[in-house]
């Protein structure tokens, strides 16, 4: 367990490799890239929305496109907004990593 | 107050960078979001290192936000307009400090850096040098602020809005989700609060709904306006978002922010936490 920090609300970087030492085993991280015509989308907001359709977080992807999320095993949806369009992608996921492109268009 | 002397649209911003004794000031949550592009002419402040004290868990003292405020070169006439990414969160928070040290002229920018860049209006790297100021705050407001011993009395007796997701409020997650599951407190939320995720109040571009929208949202769960109302959520800063549209934008009265929330009282002993939905 990391030590409980005051600052720890702050946007990690969305870096394209799984950070080392992430604990994979009781969490599901939900992680892939946002598209448009298969090329990657940086600076889109990214959402992470459960199953009732209610947010539950929100990241900017890298100039790779890459965004993730750190969650619980259950149904979610990857909602993705840019200048280039919208978008989303439901999954299932349990405890692991889980790959999931996001595609947006106008 | 109201929407009208709160808030202020992307468009408004942009026709008013120039204008004097306006200062534009840029508080992300991602902190090196400034160096990328900001605002012409807007100064940043770091929620991190230069709202919060860097020994205690607390905020700077009144000396010390003095000093910071005239550092960025912010005088007590001036009208600060507040913008930041993560749909404000942390401008709101900042909006909420500001008032609580008592600087009264204040606005948000209505959808912050998000709306701005969807927008596709400019961003500059330059870093604009204003001059030193002399500025004086007041003493905090604690009209506005809760601490815990009040969060506890306030169980059962006044209204507690949890403003964290359903998942986080449940005790299922202990962190909204772009950040590792990890901390040491428990789970669940404080008996007899009301789950009114911050979300609710805004649309998918990080805009506030509208005023008869968010009266709804609160109405709908049973806010009874005959009593004093506390905001919490992790950390204080969602719950600031929450605070601006009761206590700014639909005008409640005695409306305050838990900043300690649940990294508080999630950690604290002998007090009471529900799990589950609440519902």
């Amino acid at each position: 367990m990391a030590p409980l920090t005051a600052s720890s609300c702050a946007a990690p970087e969305q870096t394209v490799e799984l950070p080392e030492g992430t604990n994979t085993t009781d969490q599901a991280v939900v992680q892939g890239r946002v598209l448009a015509d298969a090329a990657p989308v940086g600076g889109a907001f990214v959402r992470l929305l459960d199953a009732t359709g209610e947010f539950t977080a929100e990241v900017v992807s890298s100039p790779e496109g890459v965004f993730r999320f750190y969650t619980a095993p259950g149904t979610w949806t990857v909602r993705a907004l840019s200048r280039a369009g919208s978008g989303q992608a439901d999954l299932a996921v349990t405890t692991g990593v889980f790959e999931v492109d996001v595609p947006v268009a106008r | 107050m109201s929407r009208e002397q709160a808030l202020v649209t992307t468009d408004w911003a942009e026709q008013h960078l120039d204008t004097p004794g306006l200062v534009f000031v840029e508080v992300d949550e991602d902190t090196t979001a400034y160096d990328g592009g900001h605002l012409p002419g807007a100064v940043r402040i770091n929620w991190k290192t230069e709202l919060q004290d860097a020994v205690r868990r607390d905020f700077v003292d009144r000396p010390g936000f003095e000093k910071l405020l005239s550092e960025k070169g912010i005088s007590n006439d001036d009208t600060v307009v507040l913008y930041g990414g993560n749909n404000n969160w942390f401008a709101a928070y900042a909006y909420w400090y500001f008032k609580l040290y008592g600087h009264q002229a204040v606005k948000l920018i209505d959808g912050g850096r998000k709306r701005w860049e969807l927008d596709g209006r400019p961003l500059v790297t330059e870093v604009p040098d204003r001059p030193e100021t002399s500025y004086t705050a007041q003493e905090q407001d604690l009209a506005i602020r809760a601490f815990r011993d009040e969060v506890v009395a306030a169980i059962g007796t006044q209204n507690l809005i949890d403003v964290r997701s359903p998942d986080e409020f449940s005790g299922k997650l202990l962190a909204p989700a772009h950040l590792p599951q990890e901390a040491a407190q428990r789970g669940g939320h404080i008996p007899t609060a009301l789950n009114v995720p911050w979300s609710k109040a805004a649309n998918e571009d990080g805009t506030f709904k509208s005023d008869a929208e968010l009266a709804e949202l609160y109405a709908a769960v049973g806010l009874d306006d005959s009593k004093d109302t506390i905001a919490y959520c992790r950390i204080g800063e969602r719950s600031s978002h929450s605070w601006f549209v009761l206590s700014e934008l639909l005008g409640k009265k005695n409306v305050k922010n838990y900043d300690g929330s649940w990294t508080e009282y999630g950690s604290l002993i002998g007090v009471p936490v529900e799990t589950g939905s609440g519902a």
